[in-house]
């Protein structure tokens, strides 16, 4: 990263891991925080985001280790390079984080959400609403004679194309988790 | 060793088990069974403040004068909104804190009572962490928790919330473990690779400066011995920010004095021109670096912090090193030794050269006058007169504050205790008393500008009660200094509310707190009157009369950067352009 062409850092914490910060191009990142699941943590993470002025596109959290009281925050952010590792190196020092991974630099990984969306209609509609949901995968979670829950999980921009597709079909509400992530591999 | 205690008495053990010898602080509702423990023990003393918000900076001056985390112990709501202001300031500049507050009982929480505010969500953004206790188990652990986060990695201020059913049930108390929580070990050694690319760029420098600031005097000691070792062995100049003056000598062969907006013109200009930056425990502020795309534009930078989110968030760097500037500075002069104390002697003497003629500009340079005492004049004749004493200096924020900054000189870290992020007005008067608190025998004397000063003049009270001698050295100017300067400068010389209407008479307003008044207007008394405060055996409120109108130079104006220096009033006139009227 630097002028003088130094080797990335020996040790695991070394500054040398920081990426080159002159761009101005803005980047979406997949960020996972690791926490201690202690009361106000989350206040702490996005009381972070907010007062610094960072975006938070998607945001998910729960306990992912009962025993050892730890929770999994994945959130979904944008800025630039310098942003983007600023908020790293923030959310790496409070006290109740053990870590960040940045999963979009740290090599592949799988970006999954889930969402719910209630359609609405009869008729022509409502076949053509089975029959995308079916293209799509979706499970119809529940049914009236007028209206279906679709159940779909897949990466958010799959998600996008199916909510976008049943709009005119009928679309009257819709939930969605956030995004959850992990990387590809063996290696945690 | 576990024993059965209540939360009360666990809160005095810990403090007791934490070596804490003084306590700074305000009863009430909610902290009663805690003051109660306090009563019933001699180990810790305990200061009666007259305001919460004088309790955090009384303990902020304690802190930095000692090294040691300072301690607060306040009441729920309004102790705890109080005590706000303090803890931001602690955060910005890095001092160590525990706060202590009250809470009404675990199950009032969220029912709006009596002196109830939400004490963890208020103060979340201005701690470095904090604590909601809602087990009495829970308590003796987090205590220690709260102290070993203070003071490890990048100090800060912490807070533990207690409620009172929490402090008067009794539960189990276990003693501090050795090295702390294992959840917060910050990284204090520095990567050698990059502490290798410094010493190789070290070696062929030709134009090399140390910037240094604040995080040389939380390392301790052994980070300002090893600082002057290395300055000195190198023969490089140094400069340091507000916050680290101290750390290197004043009075060193190679001291350039402060860089900033208010910092010496030598400094600035040799930070500007350099070819390799060294930036030691400081954070690139906005006061120090003026126009950032314009700072430093030749030179290498290297930045030395513990905390990992100061690298690259103001100044891109090239050689970036995380750790502790002590650990980093001996395993640099470790390297550096090792392959023969290599420098570019004859970049060095050119580099001295150019710098020497920049000193010769005397940037400092004021007129004088024998009617109307000058600010920096007076600052001047109380340098000379207190230079030999064991002395500390705290500052409100303002004019008077930068002025101290250039004319006061410091040989050692520690004493000088001034609020340099957060720009508190309103810190030096408690300050005073945190530091005389821990150095009872010192002369402490606070650089203060009357309307600063009147912003926490209660604690009069506190130094009157034990009999604190603290020296209220207050520049009168009539004016909010710095506020008129900026109007001057760029709002058309329109003094909107800047000047200190109604004010006490400061030597009446002492005796009536039983110290005493000095007042001094004519520069002839000058030295008199300040020897007569120096030798009084108990506080004292200098009452400065000063010209009302001096400008505090040089000066960089907001969007600029360092090699734009204004020096003087006459180089004033539309000096701040339209980008740069809108920064602070």
């Amino acid at each position: 990263m630097s002028a003088l062409q130094i080797k990335k850092g020996s040790t695991k914490h070394s500054a040398y891991n920081l990426r080159p910060t002159f761009s101005d191009v803005i980047e979406t990142h997949t960020l996972a925080v690791l926490v201690d699941n202690e009361a106000g943590v989350l206040a702490r993470v996005i009381g972070l985001f907010s007062g610094r002025g960072y975006n938070i596109d998607s945001l998910t959290v729960a306990e992912v280790d009962h025993t050892g009281h730890l929770s999994r925050i994945t959130i979904v952010t944008r800025g630039t390079p310098q942003v983007i590792e600023q908020i790293k190196a923030q959310l790496g020092r409070i006290v109740p984080v053990h870590r960040v991974h940045d999963l979009t630099v740290e090599g592949p990984s799988v970006e999954r959400e889930l969402a719910l969306l209630k359609v609405s209609g009869a008729g022509d509609k409502r076949v053509e609403a089975l029959r995308l949901a079916d293209i799509f995968r979706a499970n119809v979670v529940d049914s009236t004679l007028d209206s279906f829950v679709f159940e779909i999980t897949g990466a958010p921009e799959k998600i996008d194309a199916f909510a976008d597709l049943m709009r005119p079909l009928g679309l009257i509400e819709m939930a969605r988790t956030g995004v959850a992530a992990l990387s590809r591999g063996s290696n945690s | 060793m576990a024993r059965q205690m209540t939360g009360a008495k666990m809160v005095v053990q810990a403090l007791k088990d934490q070596g804490v010898d003084t306590v700074f602080g305000y009863p009430g509702g909610a902290v009663l069974p805690i003051y109660d423990e306090v009563f019933q023990q001699n180990d810790i003393k305990h200061v009666l403040v007259r305001h919460e918000q004088g309790a955090v900076h009384a303990a902020e001056g304690y802190a930095r004068s000692t090294g040691k985390p300072g301690v607060v112990l306040v009441t729920s709501g309004p102790g705890a909104t109080n005590a706000v202001t303090g803890l931001a300031d602690a955060l910005l500049d890095s001092i160590p804190l525990v706060v202590l507050t009250g809470q009404v009982p675990t199950f009032m929480i969220g029912s709006d009572g009596f002196q109830e505010a939400d004490t963890v969500g208020i103060t979340r953004p201005c701690t470095k962490h904090n604590w909601l206790v809602k087990e009495t188990n829970a308590l003796s652990p987090t205590l220690h928790e709260a102290f070993h986060v203070a003071t490890t990695g990048r100090p800060g201020p912490v807070l533990i919330d207690i409620p009172k059913d929490v402090q008067f049930a009794t539960g189990t108390y276990t003693a501090p473990v050795k090295g702390g929580s294992k959840r917060y070990q910050p990284q204090v050694k520095g990567d050698m690779q990059a502490i290798t690319a410094l010493v190789d760029a070290l070696e062929t420098a030709k134009k090399p400066i140390f910037y240094t600031g604040g995080g040389v005097i939380n390392s301790g000691d052994a980070a300002s011995q090893l600082l002057r070792e290395l300055v000195d062995a190198t023969g490089f100049p140094i400069t340091s920010t507000l916050m680290g003056l101290g750390a290197y000598p004043a009075s060193g062969k190679n001291w350039l004095g402060m860089l900033g907006m208010h910092g010496l013109y030598e400094a600035n200009m040799a930070m500007h021109g350099c070819d390799l930056m060294i930036n030691i425990g400081a954070r690139f502020d906005d006061r120090i670096t003026g126009r950032t795309d314009a700072f430093s534009p030749h030179s290498i930078k290297a930045h030395i912090d513990i905390d990992p989110s100061s690298i690259n968030k103001v100044i891109h760097v090239d050689i970036p090193i995380v750790g502790d500037v002590a650990h980093v500075l001996e395993d640099m002069l470790k390297v550096w030794k090792s392959r023969g104390r290599k420098t570019n002697a004859d970049g060095l003497a050119k580099w001295w050269k150019q710098i020497e003629e920049w000193k010769a500009v005397n940037c400092l340079t004021y007129k004088n006058s024998d009617k109307i005492i000058k600010p920096q004049y007076a600052l001047q004749r109380l340098e000379a007169l207190t230079k030999r004493h064991d002395r500390y200096i705290t500052t409100e924020v303002g004019q008077h504050q930068m002025w101290a900054a250039q004319f006061l000189h410091f040989d050692d870290p520690n004493r000088w205790m001034t609020s340099g992020g957060l720009g508190t007005m309103g810190y030096g008067f408690p300050a005073s008393i945190g530091v005389q608190m821990a150095h009872p025998d010192a002369l402490v004397i606070n650089v203060a500008g009357e309307a600063s000063w009147l912003m926490n003049m209660q604690e009069m009270g506190t130094a009157m009660q034990y009999r604190l001698p603290v020296k209220q050295f207050i520049l009168n100017n009539e004016r909010l200094g710095m506020v008129r300067q900026w109007q001057q400068l760029l709002h058309g010389e329109r003094y909107s509310s800047s000047w200190s209407e109604a004010l006490p008479d400061f030597v009446k307003l002492a005796e009536a707190f039983g110290a005493k008044g000095i007042q001094c207007k004519d520069p002839a008394d000058l030295e008199d009157a300040i020897m007569e405060m120096i030798n009084y055996d108990g506080p004292v409120i200098f009452d400065c009369l000063v010209e009302k109108h001096e400008n505090c130079f040089p000066m960089i104006p907001s969007g600029e950067p360092h090699n734009k220096m204004l020096l003087g009033d006459a180089s004033t006139k539309d000096a701040i352009k339209e980008g740069g009227a809108v920064l602070v």
